[in-house]
């Protein structure tokens, strides 16, 4: 099982984001997904959580998510407020936007062998939404980074959940982080 | 046309109420039921549900006025968790001994104090003696389906006694999973419309709900206990014909995992169900003869069937999200009961977790069965009720 | 094994100190010369994160969330909001 934990902020979109995956990845892919937020109140602002699971076999465990195979950090300024690394499996990927590689992942990279990948989701978001929500940009990036997800599944869910006229601009927006997302640091297998 | 969609439990129940076609539903929302009636409340303004849905002030009024549309024949539907539960349990017994055939939807929330919004099933378990049937479900797929079998049930002429389906709040509300839905005129064929058998007739006036005299009232009462044998057996069939329809079964009144060879079973309820089935799992895989047995049904209570299942055991333990205060978990004294006619009765173990929120861990899981080997190898060593992960 | 909890569900105030102004994304920025004192800041903020004083009113940083009613309610424009960085 691939478990993914999101970190940011009430009301940046992260419990959206764990959905949009886990739809992708299930009803537009081939696999079996689970999706929930940090259970109980959310604030606007207040640095929040969200969970998805994947599987090629249906998910019984019910468990919330511990051990992450993936990080992705929607918000920079949560790095210093939280501990976002937390319980991420040796080899895990940390997806974080931000202009560049903030330098606390880059000695526990060395130690836990994480993967770092960096994509700049709110300059991407503030140029084709003209609004610096960043959730599609960072599925778009987090699709890349674990390969469990094409592109294709990915506009497909944004299709979905997004109608109107804000389908067509998050779809770009997520294949524009899909593309730009960049390994700053490669990781070693997971274990 | 089959659709599969990624839902909520929450969400899987109110697009069965899209399929079930209720023609009045009140309720009011409460912390973690509320996306329930704000997804119907969607689907009846688009026109995709055609019912009045009723703004009540108060889940006292929710149940109130589905009492009333049910007097005049309606198909209703209302939902609830918690202090609201709570707040209905005067007309609890008014439903169920009216005899009109409701269904709610209970997501499970623990009752304060201390106040909470998280979950465990002190509500539903509280409200046991109410006359309500009681089904509990594991997952999103399983309270759609759930919700379409329990309108077959409580309107079954030899039923009509309302349903409680309980799912789990967060860890089923507000998770999403894949759901399959079955196309509306399958749905058609297992859930015909509703006839009314108790229902305002002008040509026939009727006084509902008399004020009864010593005379009659134990015959009430009486009735009322038959139609819940009548519901064990159509509970059981069911599971079987919507499997047939559907492809899927759930459990009739229990679903067993690995039990049949099994030393140590343990019995849960609700959505924890998954996760000890993945510890077991585990241990089946390092050798361990171990089982999970489901309690879907918890009113009716399947005595027979879970003796059946437990009667070979060396020991078996009990998962209760919920305290009957003075006393001990409210599932582990109906199992331990069911043993009772056994000639041999096997130790059993009580285990109290998942009280407020608090999720239970993998290697707790594994700990009870371990707990329960010790039960069997030194009788008297372990206590009868642990608190799992207690601070 | 147990922690140590009252046993009822009551606890002596201040009791959990949940500090909220890491919650922030802009901080509110008080011009003294503009400011009458009116205090209609000190009235809207939910979160009571305005203090008042004789002087001026103050922002309390560890409780403000940044939500910027002060901002919009001030009559003189005396506050601004500015991002954290």
């Amino acid at each position: 099982m691939y478990q993914i934990r999101w970190h940011g902020r009430g009301g940046q979109g992260a419990v959206t984001a764990a959905r949009i995956f886990g739809l992708a990845a299930s009803v537009y892919g081939d696999s079996f997904a689970q999706s929930f937020p940090s259970f109980g109140a959310e604030r606007r602002g207040a640095p929040v959580l969200s969970f998805t699971k994947v599987d090629s076999v249906p998910i019984l465990d019910r468990r919330q998510i511990y051990e992450p195979n993936m990080v992705v950090i929607l918000d920079k300024s949560l790095i210093k407020l939280t501990n976002v690394t937390e319980g991420l499996k040796p080899g895990g990927k940390i997806v974080v936007n931000a202009s560049e590689m903030p330098a606390e992942f880059k000695t526990k990279a060395i130690t836990d062998n994480f993967e770092l990948i960096l994509v700049n989701a709110t300059r991407i978001a503030l140029e084709i939404l003209h609004k610096p929500i960043v959730n599609t940009a960072m599925v778009g990036a987090a699709c890349r980074a674990s390969g469990l997800v094409t592109l294709e599944s990915l506009a497909k869910a944004i299709t979905e959940l997004f109608p109107g006229s804000q389908e067509e601009i998050n779809q770009l927006t997520a294949r524009r982080a899909y593309e730009e997302a960049q390994i700053y640091r490669q990781g070693g297998d997971l274990h | 046309m089959r659709e599969r969609k990624f839902l909520s439990g929450n969400h899987a129940v109110a697009y069965a109420v899209k399929y079930i076609q209720p023609e009045v539903i009140a309720a009011y929302p409460i912390t973690p039921q509320s996306s329930i009636v704000e997804k119907i409340s969607q689907f009846v303004a688009n026109r995709e549900v055609d019912a009045d849905f009723i703004r009540v002030e108060s889940e006292h009024a929710a149940l109130s006025a589905c009492y009333g549309a049910a007097c005049a024949g309606c198909r209703v539907f209302t939902a609830t968790s918690s202090q609201g539960l709570a707040y209905m349990a005067e007309m609890l017994p008014y439903v169920s001994g009216s005899r009109f055939p409701m269904v709610m939807p209970v997501v499970n929330r623990s009752m304060a104090a201390p106040w909470t919004i998280w979950g465990d099933q002190q509500d539903a378990i509280s409200q046991r003696d109410t006359g309500w049937i009681q089904l509990f479900v594991e997952n999103a797929q399983e309270a759609f389906d759930t919700c379409l079998q329990a309108y077959r049930l409580a309107e079954d002429p030899a039923v009509l006694t309302p349903v409680m389906v309980n799912l789990d709040g967060f860890v089923l509300s507000h998770t999403e999973e894949l759901v399959d839905l079955p196309a509306p005129e399958e749905v058609q064929a297992f859930l015909p419309p509703y006839q009314a058998k108790y229902a305002v007739d002008f040509t026939n006036p009727t006084t509902f709900c008399f004020g009864a005299t010593p005379e009659v009232f134990a015959e009430y009462k009486y009735h009322q206990q038959a139609a819940m044998e009548a519901a064990r057996q159509k509970i059981t069939d069911l599971a079987v014909e919507f499997e047939q329809l559907f492809g899927r079964n759930h459990g009739g009144l229990i679903k067993e995992y690995s039990c049949e060879d099994a030393d140590y079973i343990l019995v849960t309820l609700g959505s924890f169900t998954g996760t000890a089935r993945t510890a077991a799992q585990k241990l089946r895989a390092m050798g361990k003869k171990v089982g999970v047995l489901k309690v879907r049904s918890f009113r009716p209570f399947p005595a027979h069937e879970v003796a059946r299942v437990l009667a070979n055991t060396k020991a078996f333990g009990v998962l209760d999200r919920n305290y009957s205060y003075g006393n001990e978990g409210a599932l582990f004294t109906e199992i331990k009961a069911s043993l009772y006619d056994c000639a041999v009765r096997p130790p059993g173990l009580n285990f109290i977790g998942g009280l407020g929120g608090r999720d239970i861990r993998l290697d707790e899981f594994e700990a009870m069965f371990t707990k329960l080997e010790q039960a069997a190898g030194e009788p008297g060593t372990v206590k009868a009720v642990n608190f799992i992960g207690l601070r | 094994m147990t922690v140590a909890l009252p046993s009822a569900p009551h606890l002596p105030n201040p009791n959990r100190p949940i500090t909220t102004g890491s919650w922030r994304t802009f901080r509110p920025v008080l011009d003294h010369e503009k400011c009458n004192l009116c205090l209609l800041c000190w009235v809207y903020c939910a979160d009571g994160a305005m203090k008042r004083s004789e002087e001026a009113v103050m922002v309390d940083l560890e409780f403000c969330k940044g939500c910027g009613i002060c901002a919009k309610e001030c009559h003189k424009d005396a506050i601004d909001m500015v991002e954290e960085g």
